[in-house]
This record gives structure tokens, sequence and C-alpha cells, in this order.
């Protein structure tokens, strides 16, 4: 069996997951642009709309040749789609550095010592904000941080609990659970609040959960599952079944049982 | 006739003179004569006159590469502190400890491909050499990887053979996380670690950046730090869930840390390396149009000068004429 290290099955999950989302962003570009603009002519808007499922077919093909390419425009499109909702950070300058710096007293001692003329350079502990401690009764709500490299999804949101793909099955969270890291698998976040639950397909990435009730998830990408399209997963999950029984080296029967793996759980996010 | 003379003398005397006129005052006035078909002779302002229109050209192009440093600053900047919040989550778990005694240290220095942009690579690498000497000791090995050209360009020079690995051409496509995720998966591969100490400037506003240093722990040294108390201490009161053993687990989480702290660095870098950027062009452009000031009076001066000895020769040959 071969090993892949972590961020390599990462990867992995990413560049299986890209193709999918960049066929349905594309698309929902192209429907959200035809809705705002008015044509007088109606008859000009039939011929765009046959012409772009094709398009789409021959982006997702083309653009599976060149991985570069659909990474900067896979991720494009998905950091344009998931800043939708308004984002705490909307000062342009000075935006995170904490009221009280703290600072690592033992490294900057150690380094005066040795280095008396220069400033010593900062630690993260300076930039971060502060976390609440943890308190001697449990909290009614859950704050839940959610992470991904090209947003924060949620930060510090209070919910009633969530449920995160661990590994080991599908895992809740209420408020006052007792520490854990988990490692994450493709699947299913949902959210619950009150009576509302959104739900995000995840791919892989790790949960903590700390004594204070404060849950940080991060996860490389996730997408709401209303916009995952049915048909390319159906599509999807043929190709790497048979990718996987024709794969010859360990590397490609990896690569295959991967995307067998997150194109089945893409299924059972749709159906479940 | 007389300032033809008191000419020649200023010649002989300007060499070794110090004076306190700018260089460009000088020179013009040791300009050699313009031999005109009819023996009228003049100062030529050509000299002055090329200078100003490089300094012009240098002016406007330096204008140019601030807007475009402006306007990447303002696409990459989104993009940063959006990622921030990135970091945060592996810093309230395994806390950071900088001050760390280990045996490997492995120090990623992130710096520019391009010039013109200030200090901050100088900052950067001279940090890196600081935390060389901080981490150095016996039985201790401090290795650089080097990310970017320019801080390759001065570490190679006195440290060639502590550098492990070296990657440039950074920012040839649009930076995202697989790209990071890659290269981390390289370095993690090809270098032996205890501690990983990512040096990078932080953007904090358009005129400062942060030099910062970010620790990432193997997780060897996170599990003897565990156990032995302190910061970690805390982390066996945490439960593992998924994996077969916590090593694994705590294996993987390392990775995740590492590229996942790179990727913010490699923005942050980034964004302060365009910042920087634009105030070093700037600065340039406003010298520049300073230093246009001083050509332009140099130049009226000059002028003004030649006229002058145009108008004293026809006036002194017309009164010679009369008698």
């Amino acid at each position: 069996m071969i090993y892949l290290s972590f961020n390599k099955i990462i990867i992995i999950i990413i560049i299986i997951l890209c193709k999918i989302f960049y066929s349905i962003r594309r698309r929902n570009r192209q429907k959200r642009v035809e809705n705002n603009i008015q044509h007088p002519l109606s008859p000009a808007d039939a011929p765009p709309l046959p012409i772009s499922e094709s398009a789409d077919a021959d982006a997702a093909a083309a653009s599976s040749t060149t991985i570069t390419t659909m990474f900067r425009q896979a991720s494009r499109l998905l950091a344009r789609s998931i800043n939708q909702q308004p984002k705490m950070m909307a000062r342009a300058f000075s935006t995170d550095v904490p009221a009280t710096p703290t600072v690592d007293s033992t490294f900057v001692e150690s380094w005066k010592k040795v280095i008396p003329n220069m400033e010593p350079p900062k630690t993260p502990l300076t930039f971060m904000q502060p976390r609440p401690s943890t308190p001697s009764t449990i909290p009614s709500k859950l704050t839940v941080n959610f992470v991904l490299p090209y947003a924060s999804e949620l930060s510090s949101k209070e919910v009633d609990m969530v449920i995160v793909p661990a590994t080991t099955g599908q895992m809740g969270v209420l408020p006052g659970h007792v520490p854990t890291i988990a490692e994450l698998k493709p699947g299913v976040l949902s959210v619950h609040e009150g009576n509302d639950v959104t739900k995000y397909f995840l791919s892989s990435g790790f949960a903590f959960i700390h004594a204070n009730s404060v849950a940080d998830i991060i996860a490389i990408e996730a997408v709401p599952i209303d916009q995952i399209d049915q048909s390319l997963v159906q599509k999807g999950l043929a190709e790497f079944t048979q990718k996987l029984s024709t794969a010859t080296t360990d590397l490609e029967k990896a690569e295959a049982q991967i995307g067998v793996d997150v194109h089945s759980a893409l299924n059972s996010a749709l159906t479940g | 006739m007389a300032m033809a003379a008191l000419r020649r003398e200023g010649r002989r005397f300007a060499a070794p003179l110090i004076s306190s006129q700018p260089m460009t005052a000088i020179r013009s006035s040791l300009i050699a004569e313009e031999q005109t078909p009819l023996g009228l002779r003049s100062i030529s302002t050509q000299v002055v006159r090329n200078r100003m229109k490089s300094v012009k050209n240098i002016q406007k192009i330096t204008k140019a590469m601030k807007m475009v440093a402006a306007s990447k600053l303002r696409a990459i900047q989104t993009g940063a502190e959006n990622s921030r919040g990135l970091w945060q989550p592996f810093t309230a778990l395994l806390g950071d400890v900088p001050s760390v005694d280990v045996k490997k240290n492995v120090i990623v220095t992130i710096s520019s491909d391009k010039g013109l942009c200030g200090g901050i690579n100088s900052t950067s690498v001279k940090i890196s050499k600081a935390i060389h000497k901080l981490t150095a000791g016996p039985e201790k090995e401090t290795k650089y990887v080097i990310l970017g050209e320019k801080a390759k360009a001065q570490l190679i020079r006195d440290s060639r053979k502590d550098i492990e690995l070296s990657i440039t051409e950074l920012q040839k496509n649009p930076l995202n996380y697989t790209q990071v995720s890659v290269l981390a998966d390289d370095i993690l591969k090809n270098v032996e670690y205890d501690a990983l100490r990512i040096v990078f400037n932080k953007f904090h506003s358009v005129v400062s950046f942060i030099p910062t240093m970010s620790t990432v722990l193997s997780p060897e040294v996170v599990e003897k730090e565990a156990e032995s108390g302190g910061k970690l201490g805390e982390l066996d009161s945490y439960e593992i869930e998924g994996g077969e053993t916590k090593g694994e687990i705590l294996q993987n989480l390392a990775e995740f840390q590492f590229s996942c702290v790179l990727f913010n660095a490699i923005l942050e870098n980034a964004c302060s390396e365009q910042g920087a950027r634009m105030s070093a062009m700037d600065s340039s452009s406003r010298n520049a149009g300073e230093m246009l000031d001083r050509l332009t009076l140099t130049y009226n001066r000059t002028r003004q000068a030649s006229i002058t000895t145009e108008l004293i020769e026809i006036i002194s040959g017309a009164s010679a004429l009369e008698g």
C-alpha cells in the first residue's frame, strides 16, 4: 500500500472536487448573468442556453488537461461565490492586531541576549484574537469558527449544534463537548441554529473542539449542498469506479480510490 | 572675451575644487563650446536637456510601476485578509512556542522574486540570519529553505552550505492553496526537521510591514512538549477521533498546519511586497520630480548665460565698430 501524505490526499480531493464545482459555478454565473440582462429580443436568449451547456462540458474537459488554469479559475470562482455573506473585516488597513498584544517573553529575552541590536520578529501570539477561557458551567451555545483558505465562512457564530463528518463517522458536537481533535473526511457539515440547518459539503480537513465550547473547523473547500449537480456526481462516480478497476500502479489505485470515496460521499450528501 | 577667460580659469580650478554647487551646474559651465559655422561661441544646453529627458522618463516609469503595484495589491489584499483565519485555530490548539529548544531547526524564508520593493527582503534575510545565530549551538543544526530569488541571492553568499532547498517563481500563477500545498509537501518530504520557523513580512497596512516568525513543530516534538507540560500540556486532554494512533493524527496535523501557515505567510508577504514597491516607486517619482526641478533651474541659468554672452559679444563688437 502506498503512503500518501496528508497534504497529498487533500490535493487529490481538491482536484476532483474542482472539476465538479468549476462547471457548476460557471453555469450559475451564466444563469445569473442571463437573468440580470434584460434582452429586448427574446430569440437571442434561446441560442446562448444550449451553447453554454456544451461550453461547460468542453470547459470541463479542457480544464482537466491544464490543472493550473483550472485551479486559478476554480479558486477565483469559489472565492467569488463564497464571499456573498457580509464580511466582518471591512477596514482596509490594520485589520487584525488585537487591543492587547501578547508576547512570548522567553523568546524576546533569549533574542535580546544574542542579537541586542535588532528588534525580535513578532510571533503569531501577537496577532491572535483572544479566545474565551473555560467557563465553569456548560454554556448554552457553541461558538463555531469555520475557516477555509479563501474565506472565513463562519467566525465566532453562536449555534446550538454542529455535525461534522469525522473519519470515524458523523459526529455531533454540542456545547460542553469533551475537547477533541478530529480528522475529517469528505462529507456534509451541518450547522444547526434554532430551527435552521445549513449544510455544506466539505473536502477533508480538521476539527478542533476546545474545552471552552469553541469549535474550529478547518476545511479546504466547502460548498452549500444545493449547489451540487447530481448528474455530474453520478458521472464522476462512474468514471472513478472504472478508473479503479483499470488502475495499475499503487498511486493510480490510491487516486482512483479517493475519487470513488469523494463521489460516493457527494452522492450520499445529495440523497441523505 | 572676459567671460571666456573666466570660463577657462574655472575649468582649471573646478577639477580639484569641491564646490557647494550641484554637479550639474559645474558640468554645464565646463561644457565644451559649440563650434558654430559663423565662429560664434555659445554654451550648449544639450547635456542638461538630455538629462532632463531621461529623468522625466524615469519619473513616468516609476509612476506607472506604482499604479501597477497598487492594483496588484488590491487584488491580493482581500485574499490575504480572508486567509487570516486559517492559522488561528492551530495556534489556539497548539499554542505558539518560538523559544522551543530543538536539535534540528529549519528556517523557511519567504521573499520576493522581483526587486525594487524597498527593504523587506533585506529585513527577512537579516531576521533569518539572526534566528540562525540564535538557534545555533552544540549538536544543533539549522538549515534554510528559501522561497524567492532575492533571499537566495543574499543568503547564498555566506550560508551556501546551509541552504537545503530553494524555490523561485512562486507568483507566476496567481496564488492558491493547492499550489502551496504541493510546495509544503515537497519541503516536508525533503527536509528533516524538529521545528520549522517561517519568516515573512506580515501585511499590517500599506506603509507598515511587520517581520514575523511562525513556528511549526514536528509531531515528535509536540508529543515531547505535551508530556513535559508547559504550553502544550493541555494537548493530552484532547480526545482523538479518527485514525489508528495519536501519532498518525499528529503527523497529519503537523503537515496540515504547515501548509495552512505557509499559505497565509506567502499571501501576506506578497501583499507586503506590493505595498513596499508602491512606496518605493512613490518616493522614487518624487525624487525624480525634485531632480527635474533642479535641472530646470540649471537649464534656464545656462540658457540665460548663453544669451547674455551672445548679447555681450554682439554689443561689444558693434561698439568696437563705431569707435
